[in-house]
């Protein structure tokens, strides 16, 4: 599933052949996120960021799979977090943590997601991680 | 020199720097990000690659002709920097890192001279740099760390300064220009103020150097540093200049080779100045090619740069004020050629991340300087800093890419 999502994400990205698209629809992306309550945005569920900052909510649900919610406070990063939960959101940990996320670099974003720490987003990408890894333990232990 | 003439002349260095001739995601490059790092003409470049193909040797302890060499060219620089910064005496000039590893070994070797209930002073605008390391130094030492407020409009509050620092203060560390907001601080008075309090005065020079010239001994400091890698030099290069006969009383900062005098299983001694701050092997390239940094300096002459990144920031502060919900930090007339701005309901990221994908290269974020921000009430700007090789036709190529951006975002 997580493949799939990748693959569609890919195809709607290769429609766009202008930078500027591009990040049109980035941005659209991020305005039409959901995103979390103000009173959410806490510290707690801050992810490390130094110039935009990223939050993140995940919870382990009764089917098995992980939800998640994002934010953050910059609109082009909203988008792309927007991306990134909409990949990794109502997975199972298992999934989760055997996928090989490679979309970031095929839509011509690598550097939004690996090489910079600025934008948070690779932080948040090692957090979805981490939670996985919690909620497989907490499964296992169940 | 009228300011058409001026423009014709800083237009024409363009071709002394190859990284300027570029394109980026197809776009012509648009390089506004020099309060960072400037970029490097060709001679420093040539300089470099010419230490590693003839002269690369070590220097001070060879006894041969390429160790006699590249000896010479780097006291040779040593020289020009005692000369332009107006030193009494050349051993007075110490090659560090950068300003981080200047303000670093300030504070490790003034360490004894602070004690408990002891006042080091910094101001609200200061880099991390300069902050940081103080405020370590001041907890270890039980001392008090206290700084001097900021005023909305990017000014010491100097009053404040007036009545606060007393006998009490020990050090007194400040920048001379803010590397977020562009304004040239009334360093004059803040020097006046600390010397009545029989402090030491350190001023972190890093964003000054390259705009104007710097007489160490007419400000009647008593450290002042800076970065070579602002001033069109090497990066991985800094400069510490300190008043011989405190230098000569402080203790040694890093142990090792070339520092000391004798070294033998009861003891060592240590050597004198500079050699005392520098030990190890320097970053001898970096030394030896600022000394063409120091020259490129000289021929522009920093008047006519600071001229022209004037008047290139009045007027891009003037086209930026045209756009709805632009704000511009310290909008004040005594600045070096730093627009620091936010645009209302924008994330600075979001205007850096567009701005990058036309061209246009400038910082966004706290700058290092989140203290600053604070009290402005915000986290942070975008930040387009204009060096002497930029262009009115690239503040109008910004300006565009600015627009563009932001009805992107609305």
């Amino acid at each position: 599933m997580i493949e799939q999502k990748q693959q569609e994400i890919i195809e709607e990205f290769a429609f766009f052949d202008e930078w500027m698209h591009k990040y049109e629809h980035i941005i659209e992306l991020g305005k039409e996120m959901k995103g979390l309550t103000e009173e959410e945005k806490k510290d707690d569920l801050l992810v490390a960021g130094c110039q935009s900052k990223v939050w993140l909510k995940a919870s382990l649900q009764e089917n098995g799979t992980v939800n998640l919610e994002a934010d953050s406070d910059a609109i082009i990063t909203r988008g792309l977090v927007a991306l990134v939960v909409g990949v990794f959101n109502e997975e199972t940990p298992e999934d989760i943590l055997k996928a090989n996320i490679h979309f970031m670099n095929d839509i011509g974003l690598v550097s939004n997601l690996s090489q910079t720490r600025s934008n948070g987003l690779a932080a948040m990408v090692k957090q979805i991680l981490l939670f996985a890894t919690v909620f497989q333990a907490q499964q296992k232990s169940n | 020199m009228d300011n058409d003439t001026l423009q014709h002349k800083m237009k024409e260095l363009r071709n002394q720097f190859p990284a300027l001739n570029q394109t980026v995601y197809g776009r012509p490059l648009v390089y506004l990000d020099n309060a960072a790092t400037t970029q490097k003409p060709q001679r420093v470049i040539d300089s470099i690659s010419e230490f590693y193909s003839k002269w690369n040797a070590n220097i001070h302890r060879g006894a041969h002709y390429l160790a006699n060499a590249s000896t010479e060219k780097f006291e040779a620089t040593r020289s020009a920097l005692a000369e332009m910064l107006h030193a009494n005496f050349r051993e007075e000039i110490i090659f560090t890192q950068g300003s981080t590893d200047s303000v670093n070994m300030l504070s490790t070797i003034l360490e004894n001279e602070v004690t408990e209930g002891d006042e080091i002073w910094v101001t609200e605008m200061e880099h991390h740099a300069n902050f940081v390391p103080w405020q370590v130094l001041a907890e270890k030492k039980k001392a008090v760390f206290r700084y001097v407020p900021m005023t909305a409009s990017g000014e010491w509050d100097l009053d404040y300064a007036k009545n606060e620092i007393t006998e009490r203060a020990k050090i007194v560390a400040f920048n001379y220009v803010s590397n977020a907001l562009g304004t040239i601080n009334p360093i004059q008075e803040l020097i006046a103020l600390a010397r009545n309090a029989g402090a030491y005065v350190v001023i972190d020079g890093a964003q000054a150097v390259a705009h104007f010239d710097v007489n160490v001994q007419a400000l009647n400091c008593d450290f002042f540093l800076f970065s070579a890698h602002k001033m069109y030099g090497p990066t991985g290069l800094g400069v510490l200049w300190g008043k011989k006969e405190l230098l000569e009383n402080l203790p040694p900062y890093r142990f090792g080779g070339e520092m000391i005098r004798k070294v033998s299983v009861t003891g060592t001694t240590f050597n004198e100045l500079p050699f005392k701050y520098e030990a190890g092997t320097p970053n001898i390239e970096a030394v030896i090619a600022f000394n063409e940094s120091i020259s490129f300096c000289i021929e522009v002459g920093r008047k006519n740069m600071h001229s022209h990144e004037y008047f290139l920031l009045k007027t891009a502060t003037e086209r930026l004020k045209e756009i709805e919900g632009a704000f511009v930090y310290a909008d004040i007339p005594n600045k070096v050629g730093v627009l620091s701005f936010n645009i209302e309901g924008i994330h600075s990221a979001d205007i850096g991340t567009l701005l990058d994908q036309q061209g246009v290269a400038v910082r966004t974020g706290h700058h290092c300087t989140q203290p600053l921000w604070e009290k402005l009430g915000t986290t942070g700007s975008v930040r387009a800093s204009f060096a002497c090789y930029n262009t009115i036709e690239e503040v109008e190529l910004f300006i565009a890419a600015l627009n563009k951006s932001v009805n992107m975002l609305r």
